[in-house]
């Protein structure tokens, strides 16, 4: 399979050129202050999506578990991050280390017992989990309870949280590249089998349930260091739902997918501001009616790849690309 | 009587946890059908809770209704919301992935809150008396009248289900498609006639449960659905998803352990319990406490 | 009873029977494949015209990005920044509608200065983070001179950097947590302004009511352990109680939104409270009287101003509400024309009783308003210098004046439910 490689290889190059043209564009804009500060805002928040997104990808696209509370991991790597920076005045590179592992260890924790339940018994049981982790944070007076850890200052910046989405983003798209991806999706097409042809099946969802825990923990810290505060509000619920709308709409399984649901997403919550009352009403219509019209998302479960652009220049062009497909 | 003894609190705990449950079975036994038959979780069946309250109050306030009528009429709104509910969002969903189906779910339960929200403002509304609540004092635990009835209304359409089910033809049609779509549909039945007559009974239901409440707190909001709803469906599951007196047990049991946790330990901690009950019981009896062990075939 | 493998094989028999059959194209069968063929095409055009949909909304944003200046001439713009959805969407409502009333009068009157005042409103879903995403747009986009909001202390937090880092000052009508308008070291927060008691202030008057003039000693607690005015409450009534020599005999706590309490207020019923106090807002107060009652809690129930609503009467009954008190800073049986007008013109407008968010609101609007005439500009420096020195303002609830931290001075009111009625009790200072 040289050809593959390096195909594969040459791919990866193009994709990490665009992504330093992307930033040196979006660093001078906002430097010479041609994009004012709610742009930085949105932006910064549509990279931390990007990265819960992906992460959750992860569970839910390539090992087919049904993951909905990924808010909690997200919370958990928020408040960790706001522990060592400011009750510890340690610095932000350690804060975003401890997040992530701390956060990790929590996903493994959780996975071991629970990936043993399937479909929706998983679904309903990561949700509890999501929400038990909010009321336990609701609880600790050590992080402020219900008043929210307040005070974390802004260490977050376009820069670091650029380069981090990027790290992301690659590590995912590698791991799922590789045998122990591959073995991800066998499980997702179909466990049993698997199972039967000696993949350990415990093992790789854990894997993935603990790798994804992990950077939604990094997310989380992202988030608290840019919002000065970390609240259990901002952990509901509705947040792991958002994040789930954003995978599925992309479509599961597609790293781009999950990369283009974050922005998409994002983008209109933030054009419906204006529309308070009926922003959530337009987006669960909206949701609806493209669950009931495309359940499959923008890129069903393939990835935006050179081979789609040559399908399309070569006159064929049928959207979803051809041999890069898982 | 010592009011303070640990018999006592016990017995007065065992009360509330009792009428909480019957509560949470009217939801579950709406919620059990529903999953039973199509293998969806309705994330939606706790806003019909919400909105059969609703229903009820405009019926009562508005047209003046007395309690049986009002009731009634809340009921048939609901199981006409039900079936209109799965014949746009669940049916042309029958096929797609699981996930897909779930999110519908969800995204049908956030559009009935924030259409609720639009529509009659976040705002709690308040139920009209009914009927005077009075209370019984046993000997110092107390009991009042509008939590017997909520238990007995509970008990009697039970019964009612359980009749409609295992001896009517209609009923007959539910367990078979419910058991193998397909075959059933082989053997001549309308599939999508017995799934609309599943929801309109889970969601008549769960719409009874709702006036009830509403009458009983005396407060309903558009967002009262959610918690009892996650709660109900933990209470299907853990008395046996598909099984009728499982849903029943369930809830009483969820009721109880929330009277328990609050009762003894602390408040805060009532919906971490019941969660974590689901994960005990998914872990060690996954098909539930009456459920019966079946092997999965590859 | 048909094995599953027979069943199988039947259903692919079927199929093939029906595949066969529809090669003969008779004109039902025709029917039926344009119907299908109609339903795919109709369903790919639905899925891209609500991709396009979401796309589009996406640059409509981006769109209004048409010049916003902060002085057009002859407008002077105020956001309003309030939890509109969420979870506390009831009680950021009421506080916005507070404001919504004094904008449309000081507009009547002719604006300030001779400039209409004009109301930007933004959401934050009662969310912190998006209280920051939602001050920075109203900052930077709508370029508001002043900003009202939010109404909870957690989201007022989350906005205090940005505000301050670019100037703007910020009115906070209803959020009552100490640490809002002053820092951990005890400095004051320059932009960040209050129109209601803080919640020290609140607690300590209660303890006070119910040592000095019910004679209570043993009381116990129930407060909402989501929500840091109550937490705050129950923190320092708790110590002031045990200092005047009184003892705190149970604690509990609830969540907001629950329902049912009965198993709690058990378990406070068998400490023997001579009195219970339930710091909170009406949507769980009110029902945690009534079912107090209904356990067999006859004792007083003390609260605080957040119990401040029609609703409270109409939720627990005026029957469960006798021998109830609530601190306030205000009554509604105040003979002061100025509240009565308030109610008066509330009720017109919005066809219902005020709250206690929408009088402190429409009081933090009117202090606003009279900085900014002070003022003369929209430079939110200034702005902020003149709110800091208001004096004796009237408004609603009385006199409006500073104190160095920028919290309000004032007294406070002990009022008593009397049959699902709020009359006065007394005045109580601490």
């Amino acid at each position: 399979m040289k050809s593959l490689r390096q195909s594969l290889h040459k791919q990866d190059l193009l994709g990490l050129g665009l992504m330093v043209i992307l930033f040196a564009v979006f660093y001078f804009l906002f430097d010479e202050e041609i994009l004012d500060d709610y742009w930085e805002t949105n932006v910064i928040l549509i990279l931390i999506n990007i990265i819960m997104a992906v992460s959750l990808n992860l569970i839910n696209g390539l090992t087919g578990q049904f993951s909905i509370g990924h808010a909690g991991f997200m919370a958990v790597g928020a408040y960790t991050s706001a522990i060592i920076t400011v009750k510890l005045g340690m610095d932000f590179p350690i804060a975003l280390i401890v997040a992530t592992v701390s956060a990790a260890f929590l996903g493994f924790l959780i996975g071991m017992p629970t990936l043993r339940l399937n479909g929706d018994y998983l679904a309903i049981a990561t949700l509890g989990l999501g929400e038990i982790i909010r009321i336990a944070i609701l609880n600790i007076d050590y992080v402020g309870g219900a008043s929210g850890f307040m005070g974390i200052p802004r260490l977050t910046t376009f820069p670091i949280a650029f380069w981090i989405m990027v790290f992301v983003v690659y590590f995912i798209k590698n791991f799922k590249n590789s045998a122990d991806g591959r073995a991800c999706l066998a499980i997702r097409e179909n466990e049993i089998a698997a199972e039967t042809m000696g993949i350990n099946t415990t093992k790789y969802k854990v894997m993935a349930f603990t790798i994804g825990a992990g950077f939604a923990g990094t997310a989380g810290a992202l988030f608290s260091h840019y919002y000065y505060i970390a609240h259990p509000a901002s952990f509901t619920f509705m947040r792991s739902f958002d994040v789930l709308t954003m995978v599925v709409l992309g479509g599961l399984g597609s790293i781009s997918g999950s990369i283009s649901g974050a922005v998409l997403l994002t983008a209109i919550s933030a054009a419906l501001a204006d529309y308070p009352e009926w922003r959530m009403v337009i987006y669960s219509i909206v949701l609806i009616v493209l669950m009931l019209n495309r359940p499959q998302g923008i890129f069903g479960n393939k990835e935006l790849s050179l081979k789609m652009f040559q399908s399309i220049k070569l006159g064929g062009g049928s959207r979803g690309g051809t041999a890069q497909s898982e | 009587m010592d009011t303070g003894s640990f018999a006592h609190q016990f017995a007065q705990q065992i009360v509330n946890g009792v009428s909480l449950g019957s509560i949470y079975a009217l939801i579950a036994l709406g919620y059990t059908m529903i999953y039973g038959i199509i293998k969806l979780i309705n994330f939606a069946h706790g806003d019909i809770y919400m909105l059969g309250a609703y229903i009820g109050f405009v019926a009562i306030t508005k047209a003046g209704l007395p309690f049986l009528p009002a009731l009634i009429v809340s009921m048939i709104g609901a199981a006409l919301a039900g079936i209109i509910i799965e014949r746009i969002a669940y049916r042309p969903m029958r096929n797609a992935p699981r996930i897909a189906a779930l999110i519908t779910a969800i995204g049908v339960s956030f559009f009935l809150e924030n259409g609720m929200i639009l529509l009659v403002s976040p705002q709690p509304r308040t139920f009209p008396p009914v009927f005077a609540p009075t209370v019984y004092n046993i000997g110092g635990i107390v009991v009042n009248n509008q939590q017997i009835l909520i238990l007995v209304s509970a008990l009697l359409l039970m019964l009612a289900l359980t009749y409609i089910v295992n001896r009517t033809k209609a009923g007959k049609a539910m367990r078979a498609v419910s058991y193998d779509a397909d075959a059933a549909k082989l053997m001549g039945i309308d599939t999508d006639r017995v799934i609309s007559t599943t929801f309109a009974l889970g969601s008549a239901l769960a719409a009874a449960a709702g006036v009830l409440v509403g009458i009983y707190y005396n407060s309903i909001d558009p967002l009262m659905g959610m918690m009892p709803g996650i709660k109900a469906f933990i209470a299907a599951v853990v008395g046996g998803i598909g099984i009728l007196p499982g849903a029943m047990l369930g809830g009483i049991i969820m009721g109880l352990v929330e009277a328990m946790v609050s009762g003894f330990f602390s408040s805060t901690y009532r919906d971490a319990a019941a969660f974590a009950i689901l994960i005990l019981i998914l872990l060690y009896k996954p098909t539930g406490l009456l459920g019966k062990n079946v092997k999965e075939k590859v | 009873m048909l094995q599953k493998c027979e069943q199988v094989r039947i259903i692919s028999v079927a199929c093939k029977a029906d595949r066969l059959l529809s090669l003969h194209g008779s004109p039902a069968r025709n029917l039926k494949k344009a119907k299908v063929l109609l339903m795919k095409a109709w369903k790919k055009a639905v899925g891209a015209l609500a991709m396009t949909t979401l796309v589009a909304s996406m640059f409509t944003g981006c769109g209004k990005k048409d010049a916003a200046k902060k002085d057009s001439g002859n407008e002077i713009k105020i956001g309003a920044l309030f939890e509109l959805t969420g979870n506390v969407a009831n009680y950021g409502k009421s506080t916005y509608k507070g404001v919504q009333l004094a904008v449309e009068q000081i507009n009547a009157k002719g604006g300030i200065n001779g400039k209409k005042i004009k109301l930007v409103e933004a959401d934050n879903k009662s969310e912190p983070s998006e209280s920051g995403n939602a001050a920075t747009k109203l900052i930077t986009k709508d370029k508001v001179s002043v900003i009202i909001g939010p109404a909870t202390s957690g989201c007022v937090s989350a906005a205090t950097p940005v505000v301050t880092n670019s100037k703007v000052p910020l009115m906070a009508p209803v959020a009552t947590a100490p640490g809002i308008t002053v820092d951990e070291k005890g400095k004051v927060r320059p932009f960040i302004f209050r129109a209601c008691f803080t919640d020290p202030f609140q607690g300590k008057l209660m303890a006070k009511f119910a040592v000095e003039t019910l004679k209570l000693k043993n009381i116990a607690i129930f407060y909402d352990s989501s929500s840091d005015y109550s937490k705050g409450l129950m923190d320092v009534f708790g110590k002031t109680l045990e200092e005047k020599g009184g003892k705190v005999v149970g604690k509990e706590a609830f969540l907001a939104k629950d329902q049912d309490f009965k198993s709690a207020l058990t378990k406070l019923k068998a400490s023997n409270p001579e009195a219970l106090y339930v710091p909170g807002y009406y949507e769980e107060v009110s029902k945690i009287i009534k079912q107090a009652r209904e356990v067999g809690l006859t004792c007083p129930i003390l609260g605080s101003d957040g119990w401040d609503s029609p609703k409270l009467a109409q939720i627990a009954g005026g029957e469960a509400l006798n021998g109830t008190y609530f601190t306030s800073a205000y009554s509604a049986q105040d003979k002061d024309p100025h509240v009565q007008q308030f109610i008066k013109d509330y009720k017109a407008k919005f066809n219902e009783e005020p709250d206690t968010f929408a009088i402190h609101a429409y009081d933090g609007t009117l202090a606003v308003a009279e900085a900014i005439k002070q003022a003369g500009t929209t430079d939110g420096t200034k702005i902020a210098d003149a709110l800091s020195k208001i004096k004796d303002l009237q408004v609603a609830t009385g006199k409006y004046t500073l104190d160095k931290d920028h919290n309000p001075v004032s007294g406070g009111i002990i009022i008593e439910m009397k049959d699902g009625v709020q009359t006065f009790k007394q005045k109580i200072t601490l």
